[in-house]
């Protein structure tokens, strides 16, 4: 049956990320892991969650987003600014990194539709541009953005921090293009392959739901999704908002990964969101494992790399190419599937053999 | 009554009027065909039966309930649903997803209950399944339910076409060009197919067709467009014996 079929995918994909996760606490015991590699297995996990909600909307929905860093960036900044203001209130850092997710995912699901509202009354290279820049307005915002905090309440200001006009018990939150200093760091490795799980598990689900049917119709037809009684702009806000809402997560694991966060053009600038939609269209439209092992692959490769220091990006480049191929050019496709074609007949005398 | 009943319905597209003050009336369980050399503006009057296009003048009335001007999904929960004339299928669905597709607004569970996946989830997908493999069987394509849509042969594509139209549950069923690029044989077998539809489902069934093997073989009653308006309508028999109509057709 199909629908063990997609179980069986599905269970892989997990198990996937379960078993990387006993690798990497394998590797801890066994003193096999650099500084290097530990400090990026949050950021792995968090890059992974980038691409698989991109997927949603560029895969699933099938629209090119182009802003997805700014919902990343919206997440991020909600997060941090709610631990950052509860520090007093909440002690307890792990309860407060886990409010802080939902917030953040709360905030960037809203920004989500309210962009939505909007953009997505365009499609194609419309839709991608338009989105570029609303993720350009928010990275911009957010670098002018003073927010205080003192006994009367917050205070707010796009000018600098003098002008809030707090007293003399005020607490600076967002310092402008500062951003937010002395964020925890609560993000540890356990806790971001969770996150990771519960949005693969969230994706999954959807996809393989009536609303991912009513989604993936719209994407293949849209006058005809229309023409069987499909509310089109609901799903795709639906889509839209779930996406940014999970890019809004990776943001705030981002901003507790990092003792400083900064809206500066590298980690929410467009460069990110290409980066993200790169290994996206690297790991397969709509494949969610493909862009979660694109994801990982594309993140470690520059990294382990390091030694090679000018060649370094040269390498990069060269592997998507050769990757992009690989994966996307049909006679590579052809040629591989002759090959599994192969492979799959040795086995099967073998198997009637010993049967 | 009518079960559809449709009044001086018109549109312009610039200074062109591509239908003018079109009038007909289909009973129920009628099988109705809808006729006319190309560009005759017929499949405009699917769209404005559909809701793709806002008439300018005239009024639709289903089943006694006005549906001029109301939106595309609004009608097919009114009880209207269409194939195309240029195949429209989820391409890249399976065929059981594709009739599933089709059954969204009949068979509901919130978005939170299938993405927590709660018992509700797998009892409507229960369901939907059961139902979907139901209408699947009667047109043949049960064996090919795992199949992508795009993969199946073109013939079956249309009759997917028509089961998934089918899964809305509709009262009406508009079917645009269904016979077109088939050969003899799949046209044959299409005609039975329309008939089992309309028997089995008690379907009133509104077509376009150019095949006048398959016109005349089950249409009821017809009416003929022409530059936009009603040149004839009547009894199929009487219509294409009409000097006008073959005028129309074929020239002077």
């Amino acid at each position: 049956m199909n629908k063990n079929k997609i179980r069986i995918q599905n269970s892989i994909t997990y198990a996937v990320v379960v078993g990387c996760w006993i690798l990497v606490q394998i590797m801890d015991k066994t003193g096999h892991m650099t500084s290097l590699l530990r400090g990026i297995l949050v950021p792995l996990c968090m890059y992974s969650i980038l691409a698989i909600s991109l997927n949603l909307t560029v895969g699933i929905l099938g629209e090119l987003s182009l802003g997805h860093a700014g919902f990343m960036c919206v997440g991020a900044f909600a997060g941090a600014f709610f631990t950052k203001c509860m520090e007093n209130v909440l002690p307890n850092l792990q309860l407060r990194f886990f409010l802080a997710i939902l917030i953040g995912a709360a905030v960037a699901g809203v920004f989500g539709i309210l962009i939505g509202i909007p953009v997505l009354r365009l499609k194609g290279d419309y839709l991608a541009i338009v989105t570029l820049a609303f993720g350009e307005i928010i990275k911009n915002l957010i670098n002018v953005m003073y927010i205080g905090l003192d006994k009367s309440g917050f205070h707010f200001s796009i000018k600098d921090t003098m002008s809030l006009g707090m007293d003399e018990t005020g607490v600076v939150i967002i310092k402008g293009a500062q951003g937010i200093t002395g964020t925890p760091k609560a993000a540890t490795f356990l806790i971001a392959t969770v996150l990771l799980l519960a949005t693969l598990f969230i994706v999954l689900n959807l996809i393989h739901s009536r609303t991912g049917r009513a989604i993936m119709s719209i994407r293949d037809n849209r006058i005809a999704a229309e023409s069987i009684g499909i509310n089109i702009t609901k799903y795709k806000l639906m889509a839209f908002s779930i996406s940014a809402a999970l890019a809004g997560v990776a943001g705030v694991l981002y901003a507790h990964n990092l003792s400083t966060l900064a809206a500066t053009p590298k980690n929410f600038g467009y460069n990110m969101s290409i980066m993200i939609l790169v290994f996206v269209v690297l790991g397969g439209l709509g494949n969610i494992r493909g862009s979660m092992i694109a994801a990982v692959v594309l993140t470690l490769l520059p990294e382990l790399l390091r030694g090679l220091n000018d060649y370094r990006m040269l390498i990069y480049a060269v592997v998507l190419i050769v990757m992009m191929l690989f994966n996307s050019s049909p006679k590579a496709i052809e040629l591989r599937s002759v090959l599994l074609e192969r492979f799959r007949k040795k086995k099967d005398p073998a198997t009637k053999e010993a049967a | 009554m009518a079960l559809l009943e449709v009044k001086n319905l018109g549109i312009s597209f610039g200074g062109l009027k591509a239908v003018d003050d079109f009038s007909m009336s289909i009973e129920k369980g009628q099988l109705y065909g809808l006729i006319g050399p190309n560009g005759a503006g017929k499949t405009t009057v699917f769209n404005l039966l559909t809701g793709v296009y806002r008439p300018d003048t005239g009024t639709i009335l289903l089943d006694g309930m006005n549906i001029t001007g109301k939106k595309t999904i609004e009608i097919n929960q009114h009880g209207v649903a269409r194939t195309f004339q240029n195949i429209r299928l989820f391409k890249e669905l399976s065929v059981l997803d594709n009739v599933k597709a089709g059954l969204h607004n009949h068979y509901k569970y919130s978005t939170i209950e299938g993405i927590l996946r709660l018992p509700r989830y797998y009892k409507v997908e229960k369901q939907m399944d059961e139902r979907a493999m139901e209408l699947l069987e009667v047109f043949d394509l049960d064996e090919e339910w795992d199949y992508k849509a795009s993969n199946l042969p073109y013939g079956k594509q249309r009759k997917l076409e028509i089961a998934r139209a089918l899964a809305t549950e509709p009262k009406l069923l508009l079917l645009d060009e269904p016979a077109a690029g088939m050969n003899p044989n799949e046209t044959a077998e299409l005609m039975e197919t329309i008939r089992f539809v309309r028997n089995n489902f008690h379907m009133t069934i509104l077509l376009i067709e150019h095949d006048m093997k398959l016109v005349s073989g089950i249409c009821e009653r017809l009416t003929v467009l022409n530059f936009g308006q009603v040149l004839t309508q009547g009894k199929t028999s009487e219509v294409l014996n009409d000097k006008r109509v073959i005028t129309a057709y074929l020239g002077e």
